[in-house]
């Protein structure tokens, strides 16, 4: 029997039909718009002016505070304008355009495929390093690393866990990366090590990726303390909280944070950018995503500078399919639609997702009926059909009490829903609120 | 017999009465002084327990009027000015008098003007679509149109318009408790000051686009121009974030500014319909140009 996390969970069906796709690298665009926001905490701020010449890898908006990162010009060329465009939030954000020009990269960058397996880097230069670099979350919730990696005073970091699940269905950039660059990951699982100063560190692979635990285990084989741990298929083992649950057995308490219970989290995409950072001195530009969907013609792995348009990327994989009903930034859990295609890739873009209008729409609404099948499958143990209700009616402080904060928004109770109940619409609300709640009571 | 009745009723009437006095020695000892103002001011008061003052139900509004040292910050928008006044001569004080207000909804993106990029199929509530996304037209700060100040509205003042998709204010029923005002996620509604007649003049736009983007996105967005701002002879319009604002406070109703808008922003309602008389009196040439520009005495303000 293999290990998974302990309550609830589904298993939608996988659709992984880009899997095994070699990563093909997309030209960039002619304008690329990258916004000063792709990261949680504050917003960069902008460096660069109007008419300034900037080189790929060049930092154009700087970190403001502990929690913020650097972000860098993913082409050479001149900056355009910087104005505001609509993001994967729906809302119109602060974005550098850059007009791409040639492909000169910053000296100092090493661009080459070369694998370069020695660390040189000290113990204490690889948190700032990191930073510099602008490394965040890849998985999607675009945390940055450094303070990950920065362990509080009073905390002890004992394991560091890698999250290759990719429990999302459709998505497969994570496998491929797996598969293409395992080296490159066991490296940078070494320089992650070395930075939060642990022995173990354990890569959770879902068994539906047999081939990539197989390479990895080779691979891992010859470096001590990392260990692959294969783990049942089950949605949402990508959060982290799941996987600590999964493969060390330990609860995060409500309201902590992995560090609570020794361990640190990190995407296999997060990995391998972290390899490129200090083996390769090259900031976080490009990403590997899947674009993927039933009508998709060319589904596949494809490199992509952030700030490329979405459209410029679905282009490339064979345009947008007629039957289009709904285009997603991420995966079909987790992911959401978008209302332009002029959104840009950014640092925690995972995937773009094209579904089928005849799948694209939500069946009508029912009344709750009672059937517990929200309660069961929720990961975090709460109660979806209760708190949906506490928040369609504002009743706040009931709603903090039934833990609502504590909700992932992974999407499963709507998903098993048989009355199609906006479940987790309705809890994001009250989390958004009950959370507005608690700022105002610190205050 | 008659005895066991006797001591029955003898038993129970003692018990009775020692029963009686312990409470009433009860009552004395852990009796909770109450102002009886409070009740005299509650009855003043309108009993909608909207919350528009600000208080959790008119008992609270009662008991905190009561306890305050002077009525500056306290106003009951549903009762208004009279109710206001009976509760200033209950407490022997001064009560601050508002002028009416309306509650306004700063939006008119109707279908027709404001066209639909994508659509939306989550949760019919605008906070939840609001949470989400710029909404389903290219403007992101218009109305969503799923009606949460309808819900919230306890006079029965607003009800959406399917035709044009946009809540409709009954100037009437509305008692500017500001209900709405916090329920919408966009900030459209204002309160502002009820003149005579019910007429308004404002922009019904919060688009904070500059304006050839405002103007795409919706056919009847505030584009910035400055045109009203240049020849408002009160100064009640302020120009901000590439929108013009009037203060209803500043206003006259003059309409000067109406006819100046290229997008027909500025609305004016409540002012009477062009008369028939007034037009064939003028000359015939021009008369069906001010007819289609301005509607009735506005001919006297733009000469």
């Amino acid at each position: 029997m293999l290990k998974t996390f302990a309550k609830g969970g589904i298993h939608p069906p996988e659709n992984k039909y880009s899997a095994n796709q070699p990563i093909v690298s997309i030209v960039p665009p002619d304008t690329v718009t990258i916004p000063v926001t792709q990261h949680i905490g504050a917003p960069s701020k902008v460096i660069v002016n109007k008419g300034d010449a900037v080189k790929a890898g060049q930092v154009i908006a700087q970190s403001e505070g502990f929690i913020s990162t650097n972000i860098h010009a993913s082409v050479s060329g001149k900056v355009v304008k910087v104005d505001s465009i609509v993001d994967s939030s729906g809302y119109k954000r602060p974005a550098v355009f850059i007009k791409v020009e040639g492909d000169e990269w910053l000296e100092g960058i090493d661009t080459s495929d070369a694998l370069n397996e020695n660390i040189s880097v000290s113990d204490e230069e690889i948190i700032p390093k990191i930073l510099e670099a602008g490394i965040v979350g890849m998985g999607g919730a675009t945390f940055p690393s450094h303070v990950k990696l920065s362990v509080p005073r009073g905390k002890n970091a004992e394991f560091l866990v890698i999250n290759g699940v990719e429990c999302e269905p459709y998505l497969t950039a994570d496998h491929q990366l797996m598969m293409e660059k395992g080296k490159e990951l066991i490296t940078g699982i070494q320089i992650l090590m070395r930075g939060l100063r642990v022995k173990n560190a354990y890569v959770g692979i879902e068994n539906n990726k047999k081939d990539a635990i197989k390479h990895l285990t080779v691979l891992a084989a010859n470096h001590q303390g990392i260990e692959i741990v294969p783990l049942q298929v089950k949605y949402p083992q990508g959060g982290e909280k799941q996987l600590i649950k999964a493969i060390l057995n330990r609860e995060v308490p409500s309201g902590g944070l992995p560090i609570d219970v020794g361990a640190v989290v990190f995407n296999v995409g997060t990995t391998f950018a972290v390899y490129e950072a200090i083996q390769k001195n090259k900031p976080l530009i490009e990403r590997v995503l899947t674009v993927t969907g039933k009508s998709v013609t060319k589904k596949g792995n494809y490199k992509v500078r952030t700030g490329t348009p979405m459209k410029h990327v679905i282009d490339a994989a064979g345009g947008l399919p007629e039957d289009t009903g709904k285009v997603i930034s991420g995966g079909p859990m987790m992911g959401k639609a978008l209302n332009s295609l002029e959104v840009p890739v950014i640092k925690g873009t995972s995937g773009i997702l094209i579904i089928p209008d005849e799948e694209a729409h939500r069946k009508p609404v029912q009344p709750c009926i009672r059937c517990t099948k929200c309660v069961q499958v929720c990961p975090m143990g709460l109660e979806p059909y209760l708190l949906q209700v506490l928040s369609e009616k504002s009743m706040l402080e009931r709603a903090e009490n039934e833990y609502i904060m504590d909700c992932i928004e992974c999407g499963s109770c709507s998903y098993t829903c048989p009355s199609n109940r906006p479940l987790l619409d309705y809890i994001r609300l009250g989390k958004q609120q009950v959370g507005k709640l608690i700022r105002s009571r610190k205050q | 017999m008659s005895t066991i009745i006797l001591y029955t009723v003898i038993s129970l009437s003692a018990t009775g009465i020692v029963a009686a006095l312990i409470l009433y020695f009860a009552a004395q000892k852990f009796k909770v002084y109450e102002n009886p103002k409070i009740d005299e001011v509650e009855e003043e008061l309108p009993a909608a327990n909207c919350g528009g003052c600000g208080f959790a139900g008119c008992r609270a509004f009662a008991e905190a009027l009561v306890k305050a040292e002077d009525l500056n910050d306290f106003y009951c928008p549903v009762g208004g000015n009279d109710t206001m006044q009976m509760v200033a001569k209950i407490l022997g004080k001064e009560a601050t008098l508002s002028d009416p207000r309306v509650a306004v909804l700063l939006c008119n993106g109707h279908c027709e003007a404001r066209p639909k990029t994508n659509v939306y199929e989550g949760a019919t509530s605008c906070a939840i679509a609001s949470a989400l996304y710029g909404g389903d037209t290219g403007c992101q700060y218009g109305c969503l149109s799923h009606g949460d100040c309808v819900d919230v509205c306890d006079f029965d003042a607003l009800h959406m318009d399917t035709e044009t998709g946009l809540p409709v204010v009954t100037d009437a029923n509305c008692t500017a408790c500001g209900a709405c005002v916090e329920a919408c996620p966009r900030d459209l509604f204002e309160l502002r000051k009820r003149a005579k007649k019910d007429r308004k003049i404002y922009v019904a736009c919060r688009n904070e686009d500059k304006g050839g983007i405002a103007k795409k996105n919706c056919a009847v967005a505030c584009t910035g121009c400055t045109k009203c701002f240049k020849v408002c002879p009160y100064d009640a319009i302020t120009m901000e974030n590439n929108l013009a604002f009037i203060d209803s406070d500043k206003c006259k109703l003059c309409r000067k500014c109406v006819p100046e808008c290229p997008t027909n922003a500025i609305i004016e309602i409540g002012f009477p319909p062009p008369k028939e008389k007034k037009v064939t009196e003028t000359a015939t040439d021009n008369a069906n140009n001010k007819e289609e520009v301005l509607p009735g005495q506005s001919k006297t303000d733009q000469s």
